[in-house]
């Protein structure tokens, strides 16, 4: 038996262990059917008819629902895993089995792909039967939604992982990975168009991965007459892949490393530590 | 050091032949600082195969620092450290294969079902079974030897801290290690799951010829589980030997106990008589509470645990190993 082998037949075992048990448990269960409900909700219910057109929005807002799905997924309860993982022990008790660390990335790996798609795809289920103006545009607008979301996770996965990684306490890095997201979703219009900030702003959110994920989901979903509503007046489908590939490249060149270098520093004592601060905090 | 028997005793001798079984552990010169603070300081020893050696010390002393450095967790400034024929910051998978940690555990895995987890964790050894070391060790097996078989399909948040303690000792045992780590093992553990958890450690190591290394601040803890006891304080092993040597090492000693000042005072001596005369000659009638009886591993313990406590930890163990020689 290859040692390699098996311990990525271990680690997808525990992905799907990790995946199965989280999303039975109603916190967790809640947290899946409250955004869709919400975003979904809004978006049917809601007028959203811009102000001088008269286009309806809540296509592209919903398509902002998707969007959030995909983010919250791979960066925030990424990061969340991993803090939390980090301070109870979980991370420790992989590193102390043989390939441990390989199984538990594997695990990890396969867990996100499992909660992101499931969340994904609730939000889009919904929003494709229930709000107007949101169809997948034939075969084609498929197709990108599902490239535009694997190279989306891709590239925001890794982030999810430094952010993760940077500090002790699951709390900091909550509301740490928070003020990141916010800011992410503010620059780049991820629910309404961003003409309204100066032109910085939104060079800024072009550089970023959330603008070029949404950029694809509106290409898949939205009337092509729609695209009059980005800022080049098109769905620029070959940066939205360019700018994504090149934030998951850099992304899997620097995850790894300080992903290494945050489990090297884990044992027992540190462990016991944040037990002694956990406790303290009195939950 | 002078307690070590000339000849290794106990679980370390096979029975039938009379021969000193494999070392596991040596460690010889080991220091480690922080900075400025030196918190190990020369520290030797050695465990071999089928003992139970427990690492003694009140907290602080350096018993967590050494087992991570055994553990391969933790860099260490200077010394020679090998276990199972390899240098720890230098190993491969398969070392750690044959490596048992039983950690606190706190709530990670909280979700998983007990038999699930036990499993999960097994199948990490399965690519290192051998004929003599069949792997991992049978799950059901296994939970019914550590008592959980009315919780295997319970989540393992819902165990009691005692049955937590208990699926630990599963997961460090499931790999059939030949050497198993145990820091601090019944910590937080009521007098009654205490003594079900050290019998359960003792009658698992038992068959496989597993060789443990605990930890304890706890001198109650080490004479009922170990084989032979390290006292480590002042960063360096102090003492080395059985619970019984080390009474025997301290059997000249007398413990004169008095109070001056209301300040409770304990000192150990071999010339009792001239001790309290100095003292009278010292103090006078502000000598008060005064006691001279022999002096107990315990008494001898706490004090130096005080000391260590007080920041007097040096001397303290320059003491204990003088009275211990």
């Amino acid at each position: 038996m290859n040692p390699v082998m098996q311990a990525v037949r271990v680690g997808a075992s525990r992905g799907r262990t990790d995946f199965v048990r989280l999303s039975t448990t109603p916190g967790e269960l809640f947290g899946y059917l409250f955004y869709p409900a919400v975003f979904v909700g809004l978006a049917a219910t809601l007028n959203f008819d811009h102000n001088t057109t008269g286009v309806d929005g809540s296509g592209y807002f919903v398509a902002g629902g998707v969007v959030f799905a995909l983010v919250t997924t791979s960066l925030l309860t990424l990061a969340q895993l991993i803090g939390t993982e980090r301070e109870d022990g979980t991370l420790l008790r992989a590193k102390a089995l043989p390939h441990g660390m390989l199984a538990y990335t594997v695990g990890k790996a396969l867990q996100l792909l499992m909660t992101c798609t499931l969340s994904v795809g609730l939000v889009l289920v919904a929003a494709l039967l229930l709000v107007d103006g949101f169809t997948l545009q034939g075969w084609g607008g498929a197709l990108t939604l599902a490239w535009v979301c694997a190279l989306g996770a891709l590239a925001l996965i890794p982030l999810g992982a430094i952010l993760g990684s940077l500090t002790t306490n699951p709390r900091v890095t909550l509301a740490l990975t928070m003020v990141v997201l916010l800011a992410l979703m503010m620059v780049s219009g991820v629910f309404f168009p961003t003409d309204f900030f100066p032109a910085w702003v939104g060079a800024i959110g072009m550089a970023l991965p959330l603008y070029w994920v949404g950029v694809g989901v509106r290409a898949a979903a939205l009337p092509g007459s729609d695209a009059a509503f980005e800022a080049s007046g098109a769905w620029d489908l070959p940066q939205a892949a360019g700018v994504l590939m090149v934030w998951a490249v850099v992304g899997f060149l620097v995850a790894p490393w300080v992903l290494r270098a945050m489990a090297r520093r884990e044992s027992g004592s540190r462990v016991d530590r944040a037990r002694e601060r956990a406790m303290k905090r009195a939950y | 050091m002078d307690t070590i028997p000339e000849q290794p005793a106990g679980r370390a001798v096979d029975p039938a032949s009379g021969v000193p079984k494999d070392t596991v552990v040596a460690v010889e010169g080991l220091r480690m600082e922080y900075g400025a603070v030196r918190v190990l300081d020369g520290v030797d020893l050695t465990v071999r195969a089928g003992e139970i050696i427990a690492l003694l010390g009140p907290n602080g002393a350096g018993k967590t620092t050494t087992i991570e450095i055994l553990e391969g967790f933790r860099h260490r400034s200077a010394g020679r450290v090998e276990v199972l024929g390899r240098d720890p910051e230098h190993v491969g998978e398969a070392w750690r294969a044959d490596l048992g940690v039983v950690l606190q555990s706190w709530r990670d895995h909280g979700v998983w079902r007990v038999r699930e987890l036990l499993h999960h964790i097994g199948r990490h050894y399965a690519a290192y079974a051998t004929p003599e070391r069949p792997r991992p060790v049978d799950t059901d097996v296994l939970i019914d030897r550590v008592g959980l078989n009315g919780n295997a399909q319970k989540r393992v948040k819902q165990l009691s801290g005692g049955q937590r303690r208990r699926l630990d000792v599963a997961i460090g045992l499931v790999g059939r290690p030949r050497l198993l780590f145990l820091d601090e093992p019944s910590a937080g553990l009521d007098p009654q799951a205490r003594r079900e958890f050290h019998d359960l450690v003792h009658d698992a190591v038992d068959e496989n010829d597993t060789a443990v290394l605990l930890t304890t601040h706890d001198l109650d803890e080490a004479e009922r589980l170990a084989d032979r006891i390290l006292v480590l304080t002042g960063g360096r092993i102090v003492a080395d030997g059985s619970a019984e040597e080390l009474v025997l090492a301290l059997g000249g000693d007398s413990e004169v106990v008095w109070s001056v000042d209301g300040r409770r005072n304990v000192h150990s001596t071999r010339e009792p008589a001239r001790f309290v005369a100095d003292l009278y000659a010292e103090h006078g009638d502000a000598v008060a509470d005064l006691r001279v009886g022999r002096a107990t591993l315990e008494d001898v313990y706490m004090d130096l645990v005080r000391r260590h406590e007080a920041g007097d930890a040096r001397s303290a163990a320059d003491e204990f190993e003088r009275k211990t020689r």
